[in-house]
């Protein structure tokens, strides 16, 4: 089986409506299993026992055929790094998690966090913009599971979780957009506090506490409780729809103004990507941005978002040192950086000439 | 009347033996009784009192401990009190949604639409709501039956009810869920879109 860093998440492929703008449609259903506290106040013992619970439950199951299992034990910590890089794994399970555990689908869409924050969190992730059926595929797997496990439900508050703000549906829908022209033009900032008027919020690339970089936003909602999952779907859905119609406008009064301007942007970007010696991560997220701009605008034509997600990933620290085969410090990733870029998109010209 | 063994003491114990057919009798002191081993004084820690009032008192622990968690605001179930929570964020047990209703409900209106969940509900509780249904409708059969004074027909409901709420308990049987988790779930009643 390939290794993680070497891998594509199906959402790296690119593709699917929408993907001048949306970057992966992501939804996750959070569930607790019967009997055993939730996994803050469990034991490690407990937390042994729901892991053993929930693989006496997916064993020789044909769903879970193909399935990687991976327990957080087990792999390295830049392993784990990297499938948070990868937003495969959250970081809590990452790093806080007792007895923590990952069944991950061959194409990397699904995965299934096993004592996160709540016993289970069963994720999907695809390219584009296409909540519906990352949520079908996600609550498949959680008929599956619930054939097996009996969840805590309660006929009021629904799904019950170890954080209020998920209970209900347990069910948090985000979509990862690119935003360059609402952001450089500071019009993002009428939409943030709309946003949150409709019950969604608005993060950075990485998640909770972390900022916009490289225009990228994750947009998500907050409401778990007294919507249904088809509705907390399409009420994202079309809020996302008008932020990208804006986005679209802004691009295309840009585009008529400085034509010339965006096409040397990207074009320095593809070179600064080729050939610096030293590049920090924030450079190389920005430099990304402006060329994956010049591609959607039609600009220039040597890269493709299948590319541009690959560096996207494979520029994190976590990613960076699986690739370079050790642990590096700050000044070393910037020296290995580039090494990957060059060679990621050398690779890249070979196959597409 | 003295021991009739050690002439000392007051007899306090009268012993009658009866061994095919015929009947002695003896008026013992406690200690010369003891002394008999034909008189097994053994059972004394089976029948033991101090262990009734342990369990008597450990019982009104128990409950004094589930008031005072009450009283601290700690969930009865994993202990976790609503002071924790509101540092951490997060609850300790799918009980602790009961121990701190009160407090969290209004929280819950703040956070969310409502405080109400209108999604999807586990196939698993759909069956056993089903189940209870039909559980309580062969309770008021049985219930005829009987007024009817039909107590052949209220046995066999009796026995009836018995194994389905055996099979609840169970949280309702395997072979249910082996042809259910296939199935798609259907939204709930009322569900809008």
């Amino acid at each position: 089986m390939k290794q993680l860093q070497h891998s594509l998440s199906r959402w790296m492929e690119g593709g699917g409506p929408q993907s001048e703008t949306v970057i992966s449609s992501r939804v996750r259903a959070a569930r607790n299993i019967k009997d055993y506290p939730f996994s803050c106040l469990a034991s490690e013992e407990q937390s042994k026992a729901v892991l053993d619970k929930i693989n006496t439950g997916t064993r020789g199951k044909e769903e879970f055929e193909g399935f990687r299992y991976l327990t957080m034990q087990d792999i390295s910590e830049l392993e784990k790094q990297c499938l948070v890089e990868k937003h495969l794994i959250s970081p809590f399970l990452a790093r806080e998690s007792h007895s923590g555990a990952l069944f991950l689908r061959q194409d990397e869409a699904v995965s299934i966090m096993i004592n996160e924050e709540d016993h289970l969190r069963i994720q999907c992730i695809l390219p584009g913009l296409r909540l519906e059926e990352a949520w079908k595929e996600a609550g498949c797997y959680d008929d599956i599971l619930e054939g097996e496990l009996e969840y805590v439900f309660d006929e009021r508050y629904g799904y019950l979780t170890a954080c209020p703000t998920n209970v209900g549906t347990g069910l948090r829908a985000s979509v990862m957009l690119h935003l360059p022209a609402l952001i450089t033009t500071g019009q993002i900032n009428r939409f943030l506090g709309a946003l949150s008027q409709v019950g969604l919020t608005v993060r950075g690339l990485y998640g909770e506490g972390t900022e916009i970089v490289g225009n990228l936003v994750q947009v998500s909602n907050q409401v778990t409780l007294g919507h249904s999952e088809e509705e907390i779907i399409s009420n994202l859905g079309s809020v996302v729809g008008q932020v990208i119609e804006q986005e679209q406008q802004a691009r295309q009064a840009i585009l008529d103004k400085k034509r010339d301007e965006l096409t040397d942007k990207a074009w320095r970007a593809l070179g600064l990507l080729k050939y610096s010696q030293l590049m920090s991560s924030q450079e190389a997220i920005v430099l990304l941005s402006d060329l994956r701009l010049g591609y959607d605008l039609g600009l220039i034509k040597e890269v493709n978002h299948k590319l541009l997600n690959e560096l996207l990933v494979l520029i994190r620290s976590g990613c960076l040192q699986l690739l370079a085969g050790r642990t590096l410090d700050s000044q070393e990733r910037s020296l290995e950086r580039p090494v990957q870029i060059k060679q990621t998109l050398e690779r890249f010209s070979k196959k597409h000439n | 009347m003295l021991c009739q063994e050690c002439h000392k003491n007051d007899a306090n114990i009268h012993i009658i033996k009866s061994i095919d057919g015929k009947q002695t009798e003896e008026f013992l002191c406690e200690q010369c009784a003891r002394k008999r081993e034909e008189l097994d004084f053994s059972c004394e820690p089976q029948f033991s009192l101090h262990k009734l009032f342990a369990s008597m008192l450990n019982q009104g622990l128990l409950e004094s401990r589930q008031a005072m968690l009450a009283a601290k605001n700690q969930c009865p179930e994993c202990g976790l009190s609503f002071a924790q929570f509101s540092q951490v964020g997060r609850l300790g047990c799918s009980s602790c949604y009961e121990a701190f209703e009160d407090s969290l409900k209004p929280l819950l209106r703040r956070i969310h639409a409502s405080s109400t969940h209108t999604g999807k509900i586990p196939v698993r509780t759909q069956k056993r709501a089903k189940y209870k249904r039909e559980l309580d409708q062969l309770k008021e059969d049985l219930q005829l039956k009987i007024e009817k004074e039909e107590f052949e027909e209220a046995a066999v409901l009796r026995d009836k009810i018995k194994a389905m709420e055996k099979d609840l308990a169970r949280g309702i049987q395997q072979q249910e869920k082996k042809h259910n988790h296939n199935q798609k779930k259907e939204p709930e009643e009322g569900d809008q879109n």
